[in-house]
């Protein structure tokens, strides 16, 4: 009797307890982008190399994609692009798809991604950071008339590429942290109950 | 196996739910004011966070400010001291012409609308944290009487535009914007011309302008550009920058060039917004004629 209560009180608090796990994580992705979104506009204003930033929520959006699979890739992107459309953007929704895809498309490589190697993230980012670029440039600019591409390439695409994954040396491996101690956590709870 | 499949199809289907969602916003965007209540929320979320975030960036500037030395400060303030003189000088030779212009205006009974607007102080808290916009936002809105097409100074030049107004927040397009195009003249001949901002050019801080009829009126390095009398948005007599070159376009017509602004886009802090839109005053003035 009083093991079956024990039990039960048990499952209820496990339940609970993965409820939790799933909160906290969410919460501290939210935590993550709304952190990188702050330091974009702020910090890295004063740290821009000839007018260039990096693009940190990109940084964000892919990692959390390969890192964690499709849907989570896609949650990150959907935020980031909310953000980045309500501040800095011009129309709402443009970079919500712009992100949310890119996210998805990096969850699409979490099966060739082990911890330990930095050059399939740095490859990952990269590409995701030019394809923004271009996209951007494509839908922003081309379609107003600008048809100077070249210029916008060397001049903002690939100085912003550079920086970028130079960010990454550094933002990724803070992401990648995060991730572990949030993964060890979940699998510490989760083996609590089998 | 089912169940990777299953995964795998539900993270599709939600993608493409995302991908119309954001399709459907993009078309509403043209009819609609866009954001709504996500902005309003957002306004009231982000924004106290980013005016946290400006404050302690300002304490710490400030905290290294004073380890400046005081050999430093000395040598500033000599300097500063013999522009003060020079400044006095000035202002009271301009003051001597100013009573003279008062007096003549008297006679011409222009009218003084432009000698000066109701300005207010804000502080900018936020900037665009993507390469491809120039504009940031400013901690004062809709509460404090900024209007969509508030003209926006820092210092004595122009800035750029209020193009959104939140309750306690306000974007603001720089003028070095590739979208920002302002009506301008030239401030000794008072011809026209078009200031254009451009990516290209947003790195090194300056403008282009173009369209500036090629008559007779000759134009130099250093000539003061001003924004126009015929400007829809923009109050008149705002200074924008000097011309740093210049030159007749192939048609022969016009003349287009480069401006160096008054402001450096790169360090804002302080900025004054004025209250009044051109629009405004445009209504006054029809309002007066009217009852005249």
């Amino acid at each position: 009797m009083m093991m079956r209560a024990l039990k039960e009180n048990n499952l209820c608090f496990g339940g609970m307890k993965g409820m939790d796990d799933f909160m906290k994580r969410k919460l501290i992705t939210f935590l993550i982008i709304l952190i990188c979104f702050l330091l974009e506009g702020s910090v890295f204003h004063r740290l821009s190399f000839a007018g260039i930033k990096p693009n940190l929520l990109i940084i964000v959006t892919s990692s959390f994609g390969f890192m964690r699979g499709k849907k989570e890739g896609m949650f990150v992107g959907v935020v980031s692009g909310i953000m980045v459309d309500l501040f800095w953007g011009s129309t709402l929704g443009f970079n919500i798809l712009l992100y949310t895809v890119i996210g998805y498309m990096n969850g699409a490589f979490q099966r060739m991604f082990y911890d330990d190697d930095i050059k399939l993230p740095i490859v990952l980012i990269g590409s995701s950071e030019f394809i923004y670029g271009l996209i951007t440039y494509g839908c922003v600019y081309m379609l107003r008339g600008d048809f100077a591409f070249f210029t916008y390439l060397v001049n903002i695409i690939l100085p912003e590429l550079v920086y970028t994954i130079l960010a990454t040396l550094l933002l990724y491996q803070i992401i990648l942290l995060i991730n572990k101690k949030l993964e060890e956590e979940e699998q510490r709870s989760a083996s609590k109950f089998v | 196996m089912k169940t990777k499949n299953q995964s795998s199809f539900s993270s599709k289907y939600l993608l493409i739910a995302i991908v119309v969602v954001s399709v459907i916003l993009l078309g509403i965007e043209r009819f609609t004011d866009g954001g709504g209540p996500l902005r309003f929320v957002a306004g009231y979320t982000v924004i106290p966070m980013q005016k946290g975030i400006s404050y302690v960036g300002r304490f710490l500037s400030d905290l290294t400010d004073n380890f400046e030395t005081l050999e430093d400060m000395k040598k500033t303030n000599e300097k500063l001291q013999t522009k003060v003189d020079e400044l006095t000088i000035d202002n009271t030779r301009l003051r001597q012409e100013q009573y003279e212009l008062e007096r003549l205006r008297e006679l011409y009974k222009l009218d003084e609308n432009y000698s000066d607007y109701e300005k207010i102080g804000a502080r900018v808290i936020m900037n665009n944290g993507s390469n491809w916009y120039a504009d940031f936002t400013i901690d004062k809105g809709s509460k404090d009487g900024v209007q969509v097409n508030s003209n926006v100074l820092a210092g004595s030049g122009l800035v750029g535009i209020v193009t959104e107004v939140g309750p306690n927040y306000a974007r603001v397009r720089s003028i070095i914007d590739d979208a920002s195009n302002v009506s301008a003249m030239m401030l000794s001949t008072s011809d026209t011309c078009m200031v254009r901002g451009d990516l290209k050019l947003m790195a090194d801080g300056r403008l282009y302008f173009e369209k500036l009829a090629n008559n007779d009126n000759e134009i130099e390095a250093g000539e003061q550009v001003v924004t126009s009398h015929v400007s829809s948005r923009f109050l008149q007599g705002l200074f924008i920058g000097y011309v740093s070159d210049v030159k007749v376009d192939s048609n022969n017509l016009t003349r287009s060039g480069y401006i160096t602004p008054a402001v450096d886009f790169s360090k804002l802090q302080e900025v004054l917004v004025i209250t009044t839109t051109k629009q405004d005053m445009l209504a006054d003035d029809d309002e007066s004629a009217e009852g005249e």
